[in-house]
């Protein structure tokens, strides 16, 4: 049964390290800074060649890209914490459930990704005058799509960990990278080869982006049919992804993979 | 045989193997409240794969592991919610403070009274100057010290600690088993307790299981198991019965 003071101990940890460390912090907020003011100057040059809104499009698009990017890296790393510290003993062998250590994950991932989407924000709206806050309330199922295969992805990478050991961590810090010319961050669907749409209609951030250019460009309807469909898929990818991860800990008891976790050990 | 009902720990018929090695073969113990059990063995003779088992982080290929009559496969959060361990290969994170590691795992027990039992645990294991110090930085004996006050946070029934005194000087090692032996019999704790060192065995531990290959070869008192084979000491013991383990069968 999940407990919320166990759920609780997991973002603590994380609290703590922040609070303590402003090494930690600062990247969750620097990174994105830096996407931000590179592609806000990129999309004010664009903008100044021809009439089209460089800024809502393309900058929009690296801002919700970013967002869920560090949801997933906000789980990811505060899973780390506990492969670089060696804590999953300690961690495991207590009456801690993978459900509050999952929930406990995931609560971090979503407090430091807002943390880093309320800067990007703060600059886009500020210093490049993009504009987000005027599609209101039409703008939280998109966010909603992302988030929630930010955290599927988040979950997914540290069952990869989980299972391959701390080694295979550069595995899954190019995993938003892999994803992101089949999602079409940046340009339409239709610009995509046959094959690569096949797999862009698997993922549902491509949803997310399809639709964010339609309400940009005001140019065509919102096909709220297929936002749906991309909800639903990633509603679906996230209980998979939790499936993943309870099987990797099955497998880790079997072989006692936690109880010797290192580098060394685990593959 | 039957687990008596008071037993903190009952472990029937464990067993794990990997592949074609087994690393504990049918193994049956008890442990009983403020009975401390030592666990001892030449190194790869199971000691810490028990542990993990009783911990929950190893699944045993056969048998069960009861604690407080709780099945920890089948209950697993339940049974080890009073339980705790301490071993020298899993260190506190170093990254933080005394304080902040205490009150994070306090939260994961669940502990009443969270910040009153912090402050008793560093009073009790003189933990207070140290409280707001990265873990990490402190010496082994302090660290020690703090991996002993984490173990004790939820007044365990069953307290299982892997070679708690490893590492540390003899002067901390005697206060630690002093510690904890007044644990053990002011909370009716149950100890299952690894250590290497045979006069620290024969001092704190009412009963001594000897682990070979797996196998529990041995098991009674310090005294009786020293009468009974007629060793002058329990390390005397423990190195006769070692040589005799790892002998190949029909060799002499």
């Amino acid at each position: 049964m999940m407990r919320a003071s166990r759920v609780a101990a997991v973002s603590l940890r994380y609290f703590y390290l922040v609070r303590g460390s402003p090494v930690r912090l600062l990247p969750m907020i620097a990174w994105v800074a830096i996407d931000i003011v590179l592609w806000g100057f990129i999309s004010r040059y664009l903008g100044g060649l021809t009439r089209f809104n460089f800024v809502a499009t393309l900058l929009g698009a690296v801002l919700l890209w970013d967002f869920l990017s560090r949801v997933m890296q906000g789980i990811t790393t505060a899973f780390f914490e506990d492969v670089w510290s060696r804590n999953f003993l300690n961690v495991f062998a207590t009456p801690m459930t993978i459900g509050d250590y999952l929930l406990g994950l995931v609560l971090t991932g979503i407090v430091t990704s807002f943390l880093g989407l309320a800067a990007m924000l703060v600059l886009a709206t500020s210093v490049f005058g993009l504009s987000f806050f005027a599609y209101g309330a039409a703008l939280a199922p998109f966010v909603f799509v992302l988030f929630i295969t930010g955290i599927s992805l988040g979950i997914v990478g540290t069952s990869i960990v989980l299972r391959f050991g701390p080694a295979s961590e550069w595995l899954i810090w190019p995993i938003p990278s892999l994803l992101s010319p089949f999602v079409g961050v940046f340009y339409p669907l239709a610009t995509l080869p046959a094959w690569m749409r096949a797999i862009a209609r698997l993922l549902p951030p491509s949803y997310v982006f399809e639709g964010m250019r339609a309400i940009v460009t005001g140019k065509q309807g919102v096909r709220w049919d297929q936002l749906a469909f991309g909800s639903g898929l990633s509603v679906i990818y996230l209980a998979a992804a939790c499936g993943l991860f309870a099987a990797v800990y099955r497998y880790a008891l079997k072989t006692g993979l936690i109880a010797r976790y290192s580098a060394e050990t685990a593959n | 045989m039957g687990a008596a009902p008071d037993a903190v720990l009952a472990a029937e018929g464990l067993t794990k193997t990997f592949g074609a090695l087994v690393a504990v073969d049918d193994v049956c113990f008890q442990v009983r409240p403020g009975e401390i059990v030592g666990l001892v063995g030449p190194n790869g003779a199971g000691k810490t794969t028990i542990i993990s088992m009783v911990l929950g982080v190893l699944r045993p290929t056969a048998g069960r592991v009861r604690i407080g009559g709780v099945d920890v496969a089948a209950n697993r959060s339940a049974a080890l919610e009073r339980t705790n361990f301490a071993a020298v290969y899993t260190p506190l994170p170093g990254n933080l403070t005394v304080e902040q590691n205490l009150r994070v795992f306090g939260l994961i027990y669940g502990v009443k009274q969270l910040s009153a039992r912090i402050e008793a645990l560093l009073a009790d294991f003189d933990l207070l100057r140290h409280r707001r110090a990265k873990t990490g930085v402190l010496s082994s004996g302090e660290q020690t010290r703090v991996e002993l006050a984490k173990a004790m946070l939820n007044r365990p029934r069953l307290l299982l600690l892997d070679e708690p005194t490893a590492s540390i000087d003899p002067s901390t090692a005697r206060d630690i088993r002093a510690r904890i032996v007044e644990f053990a019999a002011k909370e009716q704790a149950g100890v299952l307790w690894t250590s290497h060192n045979m006069y620290e065995v024969a001092e704190v531990c009412d009963r001594v299981l000897f682990l070979s290959r797996g196998r529990i070869l041995l098991s009674g008192s310090p005294a009786e198991l020293i009468r009974q084979h007629g060793a002058p000491n329990l390390e005397e013991l423990f190195v006769e019965v070692a040589h005799e383990a790892l002998r190949p069968a029909g060799a002499k």
